[in-house]
């Protein structure tokens, strides 16, 4: 993707601390030096282009009442694509990856509450056929995402 | 807890701000609230960490952090604080966070190194480890994307 260096200033502004005024855009236009319509169309670009996934809040789940685990499963080969399938039909999957390891499927859910969260891992267990999932929430969280130095 | 009122905020915030020169006066005739209102609604709920971060979510692939390693840790409970504060003080690593044990499973603590390259990851790991003296690790690459998407909160 070719980004100049005017795309670079505005993500580097807009990936945190969003302005909260009026004009959000001629602000975000000020400070790198080009018009309001001119940020608008860059933004609109970049999302497009899916290196800008989304503008807007990024929530603390716990805070919003929602609580979340990670879960990892040994899934064979051949099997990859029924069972991924099942698991990211589920809204509240928000990643699933493939990893270099025999527990070879991670995904990451949230639910409403604990139980909502063991109900759910009790259906996939069904409906993949596969019931050893390790099932690993958080016990405590020293770090979540910085921005990135662009 | 949040308000009624907040969580309209969240539906419409996780929907996304809209691009017209005027976004939160758009959202705000949606909830009902007149623009002013809405801006420091938003703010109150930056301060009480409801929103965590307000701006854009950014593909890292795209922007030349190609590489990332969950990296799994076997760190003694007792330990796992001190050693979570220590790596989480890295700039690579994104993501901090201590897990239970498992009678299949040693690690305890879990980071999510960012990197240039496989190698780049590997030698973090490799400081890390030489800070912390904890030995037993593993790095585990994605080798696929099946699924990453913005949680939808309040669906009904």
């Amino acid at each position: 993707m070719n980004l100049d260096r005017i795309d670079r200033k505005i993500l580097q502004v807009i990936q945190s601390d969003f302005p909260l005024m009026e004009r959000p855009y001629l602000q975000v236009a000020e400070s790198v030096g080009i018009s309001e319509g001119e940020v608008l169309e860059r933004i609109g670009r970049m999302q497009e282009e899916g290196l800008i996934r989304r503008l807007g809040g990024l929530f603390n789940s716990r805070k919003l009442g929602y609580t979340g685990t990670l879960c990892a499963l040994r899934v064979p080969h051949e099997d990859i694509e029924r069972v991924a399938g099942i698991i990211n039909e589920y809204h509240g999957v928000t990643h699933n990856y493939l990893r270099n390891h025999e527990y070879n499927m991670w995904f990451t859910m949230l639910a409403e509450s604990e139980n909502k969260l063991d109900e759910l891992l009790t259906e996939i267990r069904q409906k993949t056929g596969i019931t050893q999932i390790l099932n690993l929430p958080a016990v405590n969280l020293f770090k979540v995402r910085v921005n990135f130095n662009l | 807890m949040l308000s009624d009122l907040e969580i309209k905020i969240v539906r419409e915030l996780q929907a996304g701000l809209p691009l017209v020169e005027m976004p939160y006066l758009e959202i705000a005739r949606r909830v009902g609230l007149a623009e002013e209102e809405l801006i420091d609604a938003i703010k109150v709920m930056i301060r009480r960490g409801i929103i965590r971060r307000f701006g854009a979510a950014l593909k890292h692939q795209d922007l030349g952090f190609t590489a990332n390693a969950m990296v799994v840790w076997d760190v003694p409970e007792n330990k796992a604080p001190e050693v979570g504060r220590t790596m989480a003080a890295y700039e690579q690593v994104s993501h901090c966070y201590q897990r239970p044990r498992r009678p299949d499973w040693p690690y305890t603590i879990f980071t999510v190194l960012h990197g240039q390259s496989r190698e780049d990851c590997e030698k973090t790991a490799a400081k890390l480890a030489a800070e912390t003296g904890i030995k037993e690790y593993k790095l585990l690459f994605s080798t696929r994307e099946l699924k990453k998407s913005s949680m939808k909160y309040f669906l009904d």
